[in-house]
């Protein structure tokens, strides 16, 4: 019963707090940039105003470009509703699994890319071709990354790794900083982030993951807003479960843990976009055919994570 | 049980002929007749390979009988323990699907090919229920003439010619490796049943020779690297419920003799490094396998190299059993047998799936070229529908079928490093990154595969005018989608069902880990919960489509929030003259266009991948082309040289035509002496 509730409160925050992320990382850039930026809640104010507006679909999209906007969000709020926000012991904790977390993401990054190439439009195709593309480096780093965290905390399940790494048994490792960039760095090309792609861009040679949406309208473009969104939250809260556990609350009916674990969540993840939008603004987009070479250092730091594990096991 | 299966056998050995009557007096109508019969029973014998599978999987082993025909070494015997039920089940649900689709359109066949199928089948059967080493020959090498005959039916071609050619040649060196490994099995003593075998297991260089044969021996039938050549080129020009059949299951028959030969005759006394040959050259086909379906450009090409990448896992999965049962970890070599038996079933069954949808592509477009193809899905929604299924479960989608293989697989390589030294643990790292790296490709694979078909604008008027097959076609593409759906949601079941398998690789099972609704790793971590994952996907499915459908606006009466249509808005791109009826082709992007990142990504490194543009000079009125290919390195660097090595033998063999007759006679003498000579070696040795 406490599960379910604390699964439905932490559902709520997150599905609340997504398109804020949003626009609060948009906010902060265009703070560090010297301008006003646009409200944080704007992202919010969009979707609102998008699921009002009448798709437009192109006269031969297939039932393709009308199911992957629902499959894609659906898909993303499922493994958004794994990662532990607040507190422990949610309900669906038995099933926030490293992989399956992977495998959900992988669900609608495909609907998304199958959705680019419905129309048959040179950017949709485009789109569709790197996104995948760059997947296929950004899943073996995650999975390194993973490979880290069960070693040392003996599963990939996501509350397994954040119990033992709160408890404070496993202590500072160089591993640890090693998963922890290759671990940002697939989020980064993950989310179609500054320097893997531009989220404000509509040049359209640079697109990737824009390139795919464009003929999606209305409702449809609501969802993968949303679906976007929720997929930036997804990442920031992984990081914050698993680099920055205290404060989280313990498993059991506990209100003003509750209240304190959820004030504490919303203060990393404020420090985690503040973070985000301060490497964006610092750095430049890289060209495409650069990406590989970002992804695959993100694969060697998750290797050398490993590697020094064991090592590290060997002298201990 | 055992009579139903041998019935079974008998009644296909009894369609061959059948098959070949001669029936030019009685026209067609008695060959489509006759060809319906074979399939029919090919069909019906399908059913009863599964329902004894899945029978001995329930019930428990049926022991060893003796037919009455005896070979040289002793009689022909057969059983069926936990390890053959297990892949009868696999070649009874991949059998029935494709003599489904044969009955829809295999009636005008012509009868070699229709005679040959039934013996395929009977082939791979025998293999899977033969209780000593002849036996299992005797039907790995019916299956690989029977489906030599079926890839060199329609011989009229070039290329099928050459494919077949080279398929024989693979076929050759498989038989080649696998009858000296059953004979080093065997022993001194020279006895071929696998219960002889097992009392006394092959040890120190014995092991070494018996691994390094079979594994060379099932490489080259699986298709495992460098010997994989000949898959992408017999694969596709077979007819598609062959290369359904071909590609699902004759490369299962192959780790299964892998699986038997090494791990349940191998004894479960060998060391750590005896697994280490198959993880490596799994990991090696797995990536290089989904690597090149990237790059293909005709359908069942591309799926061809995707059964490469699958093939590839599940031999990660056995070698890793190996090594678990070596290191003394019980629990997780289970685990790793159970991801690599899960897999090949998952595989088995979506690949046909695949397959038969490619089967239906090419009856309903005329062409499996990639860029011929296009927009398939409005004309063939069946088609469409079940291919996005099967491309779910081969890009490892949760919740179907092929992730619950990967999961499992993924979870028993995260756990290997608690095995062995620094070596091996730096090369386990590796394979769980390669094989990661490997789902990502095939990921990529299958969404340009369905992209290129299925999706877009036509790109020939012919695939302009598909429609979906005949009911039964697509009954048979239906029948393997429900079943991907089914075998995702149901790992736990099917993995507690496969116990007596694993028990046979292993001698441990999954049972208490494997459940109804959820699996567990064991040891406190990670557990996957298939049905919980279906669920809670389809909870946030309706919970957005609700949400969504609560927030919109009604536009009239009739079509309440039926979305509004117009011309696409390509980037604001030009809209395309009259005469293009499905738009400017030229803005559609080709299979070539949509694999160009990972071939500038990976492919110049693994595959030496090319483009070239051929830019006209400026006046010249002839358009731009660019050029991009790719070739396989194992062709360069296996093939080639191998060719040379035969030219120069043939060279000098052909000498020996001037031998006097006193040398000439030599020859035979030699050789026997030198037979003689090993003989005495081998009888001293061992």
């Amino acid at each position: 019963m406490t599960a379910a509730l604390t699964q439905l409160l932490h559902i709520a925050l997150v599905l609340c707090a997504a398109p804020v992320v949003v626009g609060g990382v948009r906010w902060l850039k265009a703070r560090m940039m010297g301008r006003v930026g646009a409200h944080p809640l704007q992202p919010w104010r969009d979707l609102l105003k998008l699921l009002r507006k009448r798709p437009v679909l192109a006269d031969n999209a297939s039932w393709i470009s009308r199911g992957a906007p629902y499959v894609a969000a659906a898909a993303t709020a499922a493994a958004l509703a794994l990662v532990p926000s607040f507190a422990r012991g949610m309900g669906f904790a038995p099933l926030s699994d490293l992989v399956l977390i992977a495998g959900l993401l992988a669900l609608g990054r495909v609907a998304l890319a199958l959705a680019g190439l419905d129309v048959g439009t040179a950017f949709g195709g485009l789109g569709a071709a790197r996104e995948m593309s760059f997947a296929a480096l950004a899943e073996p780093a995650l999975l390194l990354a993973a490979l880290c965290f069960a070693i040392l905390a003996g599963t990939t399940s996501l509350e397994g790794i954040a119990v033992t790494f709160q408890d404070g048994s496993v202590g500072l490792r160089v591993s640890l900083m090693l998963a922890l960039i290759a671990l940002c760095a697939v989020g980064v090309a993950e989310n179609a982030r500054i320097p893997v792609d531009n989220p404000a861009t509509h040049l359209e040679l640079t697109m990737v993951h824009e390139a795919m949406v464009l003929e999606a309208s209305g409702r449809h473009l609501a969802l993968w807003e949303a679906a976007s969104a929720l997929k930036l939250t997804l990442w920031l809260a992984l990081i914050a479960a698993v680099f920055l556990p205290f404060g989280t609350a313990p498993a059991g009916f506990a209100p003003l843990g509750w209240l304190i674990g959820a004030v504490l969540w919303v203060a990393k993840m404020a420090v985690l976009c503040l973070a985000l939008a301060a490497f964006e603004s610092a750095i430049a987009k890289m060209r495409v055919f650069r990406v590989p070479e970002f992804l695959g250092a993100a694969l060697l730091l998750g290797v050398l994570g490993a590697i020094l594990l064991f090592v590290s096991t060997r002298l201990a | 049980m055992l009579t139903a299966l041998l019935l079974a056998l008998a009644g296909l050995l009894v369609l061959c002929p059948v098959a070949l009557l001669p029936r030019t007096p009685l026209g067609a109508r008695l060959g489509v007749a006759v060809a319906m019969t074979v399939h029919g029973g090919a069909l019906l014998a399908a059913l009863a390979f599964a329902g004894v599978g899945l029978a001995v999987l329930v019930l428990g082993g049926l022991p060893p009988v003796a037919l009455p025909l005896a070979g040289p070494m002793g009689p022909l015997t057969l059983a069926v323990d936990g390890l053959s039920a297990w892949f009868l089940l696999l070649l009874g649900l991949a059998g029935a699907c494709s003599a489904l689709f044969a009955l829809a359109y295999e009636g005008t066949a012509p009868p070699r090919q229709v005679a040959a199928y039934p013996l395929f089948l009977a082939g791979m059967a025998l293999t899977l229920v033969a209780a000593d080493g002849l036996t299992l020959l005797l039907g790995f090498e019916a299956m690989s003439l029977a489906s030599w005959v079926l890839v060199a039916g329609q011989h009229d071609q070039a290329e099928n010619r050459r494919a077949a050619r080279l398929y024989l040649i693979f076929a050759v060196l498989a038989a080649a490796c696998l009858v000296p490994a059953i004979g080093v099995l065997a022993g001194p003593a020279g006895d071929l049943s696998f219960a002889a075998i097992r009392e006394t297991p092959p040890q120190g260089w014995r092991a070494a020779m018996v691994l390094a044969l079979v594994v060379a021996g099932v490489a080259a039938k699986a298709g495992l690297v460098p010997l994989h050549m000949w898959l992408p080129l017999a694969h596709p020009v077979a007819p598609s419920h062959v290369s359904a059949l071909m590609s699902g299951v004759m490369t299962k028959m192959a780790l299964y003799v892998a699986a038997r030969l090494l791990l349940d005759l191998g004894g479960p006394a060998q060391p750590l490094w005896f697994g280490v040959p198959l993880v490596v050259l799994g990991a090696a086909s797995a990536v290089f396998g989904a690597l090149r379906a990237n790059m293909e450009e005709e359908g069942k090409t591309l799926l061809a190299c995707s059964t490469i990448e699958n093939v590839g896992l599940v031999a990660i999965g056995l070698g890793l059993a190996s090594c678990f049962r070596a290191g003394d970890l019980s629990a997780l070599a289970a685990l790793a047998a159970g991801a690599a038996l899960l897999h090949a079933l998952n595989h088995a069954v979506f690949k046909t799936l695949l397959f038969l949808g490619m089967g239906e592509v090419a009856h309903g477009a005329a062409t499996r070229q990639l860029d011929r193809l296009g927009g398939l899905i409005h004309g063939m929604p069946w088609t469409a529908a079940c291919v996005l299924v099967g491309v779910g479960a081969a890009a490892s989608l949760p919740p179907l079928s092929g992730f619950a293989g990967e999961w499992l697989l993924l979870q028993a390589l995260l756990a290997a490093w608690r095995l062995g030294d620094m070596a091996f643990q730096v090369l386990i790292v590796a394979v769980a990154g390669l094989a990661a790296l490997a789902a990502a490709l095939a990921a990529a694979a299958m969404v340009r595969m369905f992209g290129m078909i299925f999706l877009g604008r036509p790109r020939t008027p012919r695939s302009a005018g598909a429609v979906d097959g005949p009911i039964l076609a697509r009954a048979a593409l239906l029948l393997p989608a429900a079943l991907t759906v089914l075998l995702g949601l149901l790992p736990g079941p099917m993995l507690a069902l496969g116990a007596e398998a694993q028990r046979v690789l292993v001698q441990e099972t999954m049972e208490g880990r494997a459940r109804a609704h959820v699996v567990f790793v064991g040891d406190g971590a990670a557990a996957y919960w298939p049905v919980g994952v279906a669920l809670l996907l389809a909870a946030c499915g309706i919970a957005v489509w609700a949400a969504v459908k609560r927030r919109a606006p009604v536009f009239g009466r009739e079509a309440p929030d039926e979305p509004a249509r117009g011309p696409a808005w390509d980037g604001g791109f030009a809209a395309p003259p009259p005469h293009l009826v499905c738009g400017d082709p030229l803005t559609q992007p080709s299979a070539a266009g949509l694999a160009q990142p990972l071939r500038r990504i990976l492919g110049q490194g693994v595959l030496a991948a090319h483009e070239a543009v051929d830019m006209p000079s400026p006046g010249e009125t002839r358009a731009a082309r660019l050029e991009a290919g790719f070739r396989d390195p194992s062709e360069a660097w296996l093939l080639a040289p191998l060719a040379r090595v035969r030219d120069a033998a043939v060279a000098r063999a052909e000498k020996l035509r001037h031998l006097t007759i006193r040398r000439a006679l030599m020859l035979p003498f030699a050789t026997l002496v030198a037979l003689l000579l090993l003989v005495a070696w081998l009888e001293g040795g061992m």
